[in-house]
């Protein structure tokens, strides 16, 4: 032990918890980027090659930013890219745009997540939002259009990735993709998929969302490491859940009821597993993280039914991490001898 | 009052007390006209001749005015000239000019960057230095209130004082509406104050030198 103390430093002198242990910034964001894999490969799979290039696009610009940025800000510039939060965040970012996208939309959107939502706010772990959230709601302002079209997918789907590779025309568009409706929108006549299309991800829908299995596998792993409580998600989920059943739908669609379509079809696991578990934009205490998980997934539910938008997981947890200090404020946990005083 | 350099008076509004960048007065007009160069540009002419001739006739009658009832003098003298100037747009600009413009010309009367030279400047000092003092506040306030709407207009639009900017070039369209607003001033004022930071670091520095 004295050992052990004395490679560090003399003294330490800092305030608890004086614990030391393996885990470190850097080894939880690699992990994360390591269990975003899965989805990301699904998403080669269900839409070809071209979201490969829109997640590089992402991920390099997210990169770069945050060197430029760490370097004017004097801060140790290859120790914050090497913690990999940019990575995760470009990442991210690019999961949660369709497939077709247009190259500039990666590059701004992705900026704007670490110049604006991250670094204006103090950096990494003082940020108020989800970088790769918040990027996609501007997003979803700036280019309405762009980000809310073109969910192509690929014709013959999983299993004929080499008949895709090379066929794309002079305008660069995927020959053998077709565009299809998504999974969750609410106009009349649009197609319903089955809810083993919706798991494997075989539907058309934002790059790293459509694939439940991927995402689950990705999460059981976060899981499992404990990199992520368990209880978020599932919460999460089962709010959703649950309110799928009780709540009347305004739309007409078959499955408007159906909580085994809306837990599996849109960007729910995406968002339950690796957006609404981000350490630095949730509470702290166990009840706080109950109440956020839950609320995210009444607004989910609420702006599923009620809105304009198709998908609610995007804002309703943004929505959440607005209310975190709050949540923080009065799930404070009670210290040790003192009572906790009633107004 | 200390002796007063003329010139001083004139320049503080476009740096050193810029009424937007420092003050930080006159939000709600800068928020909400500056979509596009044209509107910042018509708006902040207006300002500032409102303020100039505001101040122009506060510090000519200051003595006449009683202490008790100065702000209603104030808006009275204010609200004349903010009538003439709306009538004047309305008489000479081009319709979609003032139309996009809407309220914010009437609402004038209670800016608050007016407001604050006539009460705390105009109605202290002397004719020449209220009347400078409204120039360079006004030009202060019209400067920024361009570099704001410039961002915008460049980046929500595409277009600079109508003019296309670049064929290829995509517009950000939330730029243009509230939200961009907020982030382009916001971002701006974090920049100001960073400079300003920056300086007194530089003049600490050098003062420890010789210290």
């Amino acid at each position: 032990m004295s050992n052990q103390v004395r490679n560090y430093s003399p003294l330490i002198i800092s305030a608890s918890p004086h614990i030391r242990d393996v885990e470190s910034i850097p080894r939880i964001m690699w992990s994360v980027v390591l269990a975003l894999i899965p989805a990301g490969i699904a998403g080669l799979f269900v839409f070809g090659y071209y979201c490969l290039y829109i997640i590089f696009l992402s991920v390099a610009t997210a990169v770069i930013t945050e060197a430029i940025i760490a370097w004017q800000r004097k801060m140790p510039v290859f120790s914050t890219i090497g913690d990999g939060s940019a990575v995760v965040t470009g990442i991210l970012l690019a999961y949660i745009l369709p497939p077709g996208v247009s190259w500039y939309v990666p590059v701004v959107g992705s900026f704007f997540a670490i110049a604006i939502v991250k670094h204006t706010f103090g950096g990494l772990g003082n940020n108020i939002w989800n970088p790769a959230l918040a990027a996609r709601a501007f997003l979803q302002v700036a280019y309405p259009v762009a980000v809310n079209s073109d969910w192509r997918i690929l014709h013959h789907g999983i299993g004929n990735l080499v008949h895709n590779i090379v066929k794309i025309d002079s305008e660069g568009n995927m020959i053998d993709a077709v565009t299809r409706a998504t999974p969750l929108a609410k106009e009349a006549g649009a197609e319903t998929y089955h809810l083993a299309q919706l798991l494997m991800g075989n539907v058309p829908g934002c790059i790293g969302e459509t694939s439940v299995i991927a995402l689950l596998l990705g999460g059981m792993y976060l899981i499992y490491k404990r990199y992520i409580k368990w209880y978020i998600p599932v919460y999460y989920i089962a709010t959703v859940f649950i309110m799928v059943l009780i709540l009347p739908p305004q739309m007409k669609t078959p499955w408007a009821n159906n909580p085994f379509y809306h837990i599996f079809a849109g960007g729910l696991f995406l968002g339950a597993f690796f957006m609404a578990t981000d350490m630095v934009t949730s509470p702290l205490t166990k009840p706080g993280l109950v109440i956020f998980a839950v609320g995210a997934g009444i607004l989910t539910v609420l702006i599923r039914f009620y809105s304009g938008y198709p998908e609610g997981v995007c804002y309703s947890i943004l929505l959440m991490n607005t209310a975190t200090p709050l949540i923080d404020r009065f799930t404070k946990p009670r210290l040790y001898g003192t009572r906790i005083k009633r107004v | 009052m200390a002796e007063q350099s003329n010139l001083k008076e004139f320049t503080k509004g476009f740096f050193l007390y810029n009424p937007l960048f420092v003050l930080i007065l006159g939000l709600c007009p800068s928020l909400a006209v500056t979509t596009s160069v044209k509107n910042g540009m018509a708006m902040g002419g207006a300002a500032t001749f409102v303020l100039v001739s505001s101040n122009f006739i506060v510090s000519l009658i200051r003595p006449y005015i009683p202490r008790e009832i100065r702000i209603p003098c104030f808006i009275v003298i204010i609200a004349s000239f903010v009538t003439m100037v709306e009538l004047l747009m309305k008489a000479y600009l081009p319709p979609e000019l003032n139309a996009s413009l809407g309220i914010f010309i009437p609402l004038i009367v209670v800016n608050c960057i007016i407001l604050y030279r006539a009460e705390s400047f105009a109605y202290k000092n002397r004719l020449l230095v209220s009347v400078l003092d409204g120039v360079g506040m006004g030009l202060g306030w019209a400067l920024s209130l361009c570099i704001v709407s410039a961002i915008r207009e460049v980046l929500g639009a595409g277009t600079f004082l109508g003019l296309k900017v670049s064929e290829s070039y995509n517009p950000a369209s939330v730029m243009i509406m509230a939200p961009g607003a907020f982030i382009a001033l916001g971002l701006l004022l974090g920049f100001f104050n960073w400079q300003k930071q920056r300086k007194s670091e530089k003049a600490l520095k050098e003062y420890r030198k010789y210290d």
